[in-house]
């Protein structure tokens, strides 16, 4: 298969022709997009419109009845997500993932959260425990050094002050924060974000955007996230997938998704012959404008 | 093929007793979502208690016609195994509603220790044999069939008819299902979940005493270990129907005794619990959800 | 003014007479409970025939215990833990108020002094009356005990480890010079032996249950797997200890690879049923399996361990340890030899548990105990993870089952039914999952207590030759499991030690922490 040739090497994320299907229920439907290396990718669409199981597909907790999913990473190497088991997609492949409902370790510290994530590296240190068992230095640098990392995330989350105390104790916002930071500890290249602003006050959702911002810019990696909050995704996103019913209906940027009219008809809830209405009335005011 | 059908007939006669007991398992575990372990003791107290009260029947009034005696019987051990189930429930099990997963399992083992020893210490440590209640034996195309067996597999499907209507047709069994599904929404329409449950380990116990007394008819001794295998196997075939299925439960207990007999029958009888704790273990492993049950889908 | 107290004594009236409803509810449902169990019991006679004894004297005393005590909780001790509660939220007082009113020093002096008198007094006194003598006596010990840690508790709490570690280095010492070589053998064996394997097999099961979450009822094969591998390769090949040793617990590790592998994917109670049925499975195996392992008969005549190989104890050998050292032959030696052998195998276990907790195996198999699907999704492989997890809590049964079999000299399947596997998960939850600590306390009061029981004969002067207090043994074990869970859900040490820190190291309150799902 020359993938090479069907792949630019500035997007990270091909998703071809992916579908699930749930007993009779076709919950995506031959869905296909692209995120490029460095962006913000957005995935949006109406409650149910199937967009967590594209995310679980990605991330490797669904295995997917059709479709391919090919990762490119910045190296060059390229893998294809949907026939890896859902751990290795995070160990090679570097796609971490956040989850609507939070999944913290709430017993374990905010640090020792973070120490986990690092848990591949920290292995290799450790000659698989073996060698850390006999307390070789090797991994007691090794475990320096990834508190030096988790410590580099809590200040980036603005967590520093709490990292001893349990995750579980932490406030909503902070939580939300702690799961981004875990996944950062990975090493990511693409990191996929399920609702990251979900149930956050204005000022932990701003929070929220610096934030992911920052990691953009400072370490380069991409980032796919799906969103209920338009202000969150309109804001800092560069590109929007919009997905309804398990299909693709609109593809661009910010500015082109919000005017589209078949994204306005499923935000708003027309009936279908009604879409036409839509489309026009969109067009003459666009005319008017223009 | 005269002694394959023997062996079905034995085997649905001990798989009655095993989906009795089973019944108690599947319902704790559905209304609260807690493995029952002192339940195979539940039903050593009823066999018990049935052969206590066969003692006294047969002391003071010696000519005691057996249908009235098994009567009493039955209905003293469902007394007295009610009484035990609703106050082990109230004094250990309430207390841990909602807390810690792990500390109801403890308490109930905690608890399965203390009853099987209670009778130990208070009824001795040896056998307690009785003469045969009832010793006919019918002879239908060459298999031979006692009165026992008839008696058990009817008591078995009148009681289970009578459970089906309680748990389908009454509002107590509108609130234990209701209870089942969501135990605080069930609070908030007025379903008092505490009196649900407490009426749950009365029924299970009841049943299970009920096993107690065809077990003790059956084989006509009773011994105060009698809990644990007979227990473990009643709840390996609550796992093997779907636990939480009430049918489920039946059908399994069934099943187990089939496949005890015909083991025992064709294969060593040395290994026969090999084979029912291999049955428990690969079905556990193939298709948790069991025969009837409703499969748990993970959600991420 | 009149108001108040006319309503404060209507209140008091009220109280007692909710507390006779109460007690006569009490004494109603314990008549009910035990009217057949205990008025009555089903005895042979010479014939062989069933016949019934009353009781009915017993019966009334249980009923009158039932009511009196229910009596008591509804009039005295729920208002005054009530009131308790009140005075605490007035005073900002500790909740520990209680027990500085119980432990003081003149109480503790009047127990010390009374039972010195108790000692001297036993001598020369009929039996009866000693056996009194006796219960004061054991009663003010354990009292000046509790009262002594109560003083030290600060120095104690935090210098447990070491503390804890050299009263039992001192511990066979101290009993020598007490009882004498001889007189030792109860206490080393029958205590220290005893409890130190439930302790080492506690630790190993925690490792399992404690920290991956993992739910496993049938922990007492890997026991058995460790003791059958000594025992028939010892007595086949001839080989020593300190070789079959780590064999047996790599076997049993092997044994619990085997096992982990087919439950990997099951949750919680299915799990525990599933480990369950393995450990009867392996049993049962071994009962039946009779042209190599000798059935329910058992191996017997296992050799006993060396001091690596330069003494034995064998007393036909000629490097025997009493001969080596000019001493008088006894077993005693033996036992001590044991004694520290399995505080040493103990204390590895809690050595390797605490480092591997600071490992990242070890971290990764409390976050798998948090939440699996979140593991999985940081790219740790949980199959290896649970795998690993099963295999070094079985290799410690199983270093625990060759310690066990060179201790006994026989092993049969009798040794290995469910019973074990459930008191050892009882004792990890009792003492707190996870924590070394809590669970080396559960040990020690758990088995340590019901050891004891062997040692009230004397009771048989009060209630009567017939009375065997060592009946009550596992009855009271089990009444302790449920009445400890009742009282601490999560254990004597709920909280948890994080593996690692920042700032300052806080122990995580158990509502945090999870249990498993399996």
């Amino acid at each position: 298969m020359s993938l090479e040739t069907t792949m630019n090497s500035d997007t990270i994320l091909k998703v071809e022709h992916l579908s699930m299907k749930f007993g009779g229920l076709m919950a995506i439907n031959d869905f296909s997009f692209e995120a490029k290396r460095g962006e913000i990718t957005a995935l949006i669409g109406p409650n149910g419109a199937g967009k967590t199981t594209v995310f679980n597909c990605i991330t490797g907790f669904y295995k997917p009845t059709m479709g391919m999913i090919v990762l490119n990473q910045k190296a060059g190497k390229q893998y294809l997500l949907e026939r890896l088991p859902d751990f290795e997609i995070t160990k090679h492949a570097k796609v971490a993932r956040t989850f609507q409902n939070i999944r913290l370790f709430s017993g374990l510290t905010v640090l020792e959260n973070l120490l986990v994530a690092q848990h591949n590296k920290l292995m290799v240190a450790s000659g698989f425990t073996v060698l850390g068992l006999l307390g070789f230095p090797t991994y007691r640098k090794a475990a320096k050094e990834a508190i030096e990392l988790a410590k580099h995330w809590l200040e980036k989350a603005d967590l520093i002050d709490r990292a001893d105390d349990p995750a579980g104790d932490l406030s909503y916002g902070a939580q939300r924060r702690l799961e981004i930071a875990r996944a950062m500890c990975t090493g990511p290249e693409l990191l996929c974000l399920d609702e990251p602003a979900a149930g956050l006050n204005p000022r932990e959702s701003a929070a929220l955007n610096t934030l992911l911002r920052s990691i953009r810019a400072d370490t380069g990696t991409s980032l796919l996230l799906i969103e209920h909050d338009m202000s969150v995704v309109m804001e800092i996103s560069d590109h929007v997938v919009v997905l309804e019913y398990g299909q693709k209906i609109s593809d661009g940027t910010p500015d082109h998704v919000k005017n589209d009219p078949k994204v306005i008809a499923a935000y708003l809830g027309v009936e279908d012959d009604e879409v036409e209405d839509v489309i026009s009335e969109v067009e003459s005011l666009e005319g008017g404008v223009n | 093929m005269e002694y394959f059908i023997q062996q079905l007939v034995n085997g649905l006669t001990l798989g009655s007793i095993y989906g009795m007991i089973a019944i108690g398992y599947t319902m704790v575990y559905g209304i609260i979502g807690m493995i029952n372990f002192a339940h195979g003791d539940i039903f050593m107290l009823g066999g018990f208690a049935a052969l206590i009260v066969f003692l006294i029947l047969t002391g003071l009034f010696a000519g005691i016609p057996v249908v009235v005696a098994l009567l009493i019987m039955l209905i003293v051990a469902m007394l007295m195994a009610g009484l035990w189930n609703w106050t082990i429930e109230k004094v250990a099990y309430r207390p841990l509603r909602g807390s810690f997963r792990l500390a109801p399992l403890i308490t109930a083992i905690g608890m399965s220790i203390a009853l099987s020893n209670f009778i130990q210490v208070t009824q001795g440590p040896r056998n307690k044999p009785i003469p045969p209640l009832v010793s006919s034996v019918y002879n239908v195309f060459g298999i031979s069939i006692s009165l026992k067996q008839i008696i058990i597999i009817l008591i078995t499907v009148v009681l289970l008819s009578v459970f089906w209507y309680i748990v389908h047709r009454t509002p107590l069994g509108r609130a234990q299902r209701a209870t089942e599904q969501d135990r605080k929404m069930a609070a908030l329409l007025g379903v008092d979940v505490d009196r649900t449950i407490s009426v749950t380990f009365v029924m299970g116990a009841a049943l299970a005493a009920v096993a107690g007394t065809m077990y003790l008819m059956y084989y006509g001794v009773v011994v105060f270990t009698d809990g644990f295998i007979p227990g473990v196997k009643a709840f390996t075939a609550a796992v093997l129907g779907g636990i939480g299925s009430l049918p489920g439960a039946v059908l399994g207990g069934l099943l187990i005794g089939l496949i005890e007999s015909l083991w025992s029958a064709y294969f060593t009888i040395a290994y026969k619990d090999v084979a029912t704790f291999s049955i428990l273990a690969i079905v556990l492993i193939f298709k948790p959800s069991g025969i009837l049950g409703r499969p748990e889908v993970e959600k991420v | 003014m009149t108001n108040i107290t006319s309503r404060h004594e209507g209140a008091a009236g009220d109280l007692t007479a909710r507390a006779l409803r109460e007690a006569l509810y009490a004494g109603l449902i314990s008549l009910g409970l035990f009217v057949l169990f205990v008025g009555l019991k089903s005895d042979q006679n010479i014939r062989n025939e069933l016949i019934l004894v009353p009781r009915w004297g017993l019966l009334a005393i249980f009923v009158v215990i039932a009511m009196v005590g229910r009596f008591l909780m509804i009039a005295y001790l729920q208002p005054f833990l009530a009131s308790q509660k009140v005075v605490n939220a007035a005073t900002g007082m500790l909740p520990d108020s209680m027990a500085s009113r119980f432990f003081r020093l003149p109480f503790f002096i009047a127990a010390v002094v009374v039972s010195a008198v108790m000692i001297a007094a036993a001598r020369g006194l009929p039996d009866n009356i000693a056996a009194y003598a006796t219960i004061i006596r054991g009663l003010a010990i354990i009292y000046s005990l509790a009262c002594l840690f109560y003083m030290f508790r600060i120095f104690i709490t935090t210098h447990f480890t070491v503390l804890a570690v050299a009263a039992l280095v001192l511990y066979p010492i101290v009993i020598v010079a007490i009882f004498g070589a001889q007189g030792s053998l109860k206490w080393v064996d029958n205590f220290g032996i005893q409890i130190l394997i439930y302790v080492m097999l506690a630790w190993g099961l925690n490792i399992v249950v404690g920290l991956a979450g993992l739910l496993d009822l049938g922990y007492v094969a890997f026991y058995a797997v460790g003791a059958y591998s000594y025992a028939l390769l010892s007595s086949t090949f001839g080989l020593s200890f300190w070789v079959l040793l780590p064999m047996a617990g790599i076997l049993a590790a092997f044994w619990g690879m085997i096992l982990g592998f087919p439950v990997l994917r099951l949750r919680g109670d299915y799990l525990a049923i599933v480990t369950l049925a393995f450990g009867e499975i392996i049993r049962l195996v071994l009962l039946n399996w009779a042209e190599v392992t000798n059935g329910a008969a058992g191996i017997s005549g296992v050799a006993k361990a060396s001091v690596f190989g330069i003494w034995s104890f064998d007393v036909s050998a000629p490097n025997n340890f009493a001969k080596a050292f000019g001493l008088p032959m006894s077993s005693a030696y033996y036992k001590i030899f044991l004694f520290y052998l399995i505080l040493a195998l103990a204390l590895l276990t809690a050595f390797v548990t605490v480092r591997l907790r600071r490992m990242p195996i070890g971290r990764a198999w409390e976050a798998l105990r948090e939440d699996e699907i979140a593991c999985r999704s940081l790219g740790i492989n949980t199959v290896t993870t649970k795998l690993t997890a099963f295999a070094i809590g079985a290799m410690f049964g199983g270093f625990a089952g060759s310690f066990f079999a060179a201790r006994q000299g026989f092993v049969s399947p009798e040794s290995f039914v469910f019973l074990e596997s459930a008191v050892i998960l009882a004792i990890v939850v009792l003492g707190g999952m996870g924590s070394l600590v809590g669970i080396a306390v559960a040990a020690a009061v758990m088995v340590g207590g019901t050891e004891i029981l062997r040692e009230l004969e004397f009771l048989k002067h009060i209630f009567g030759p017939d009375f065997t207090p060592e009946l009550y043994r596992m009855l009271l074990f089990g009444i302790a499991m449920v009445v400890v869970m009742v009282w601490k859900p999560r254990g004597f040490v709920g909280s948890r030690e994080p593996t690692a820190f920042l700032h300052e190291r806080k122990a995580v309150s158990g509502s945090f922490t999870k249990e498993g799902h399996g």
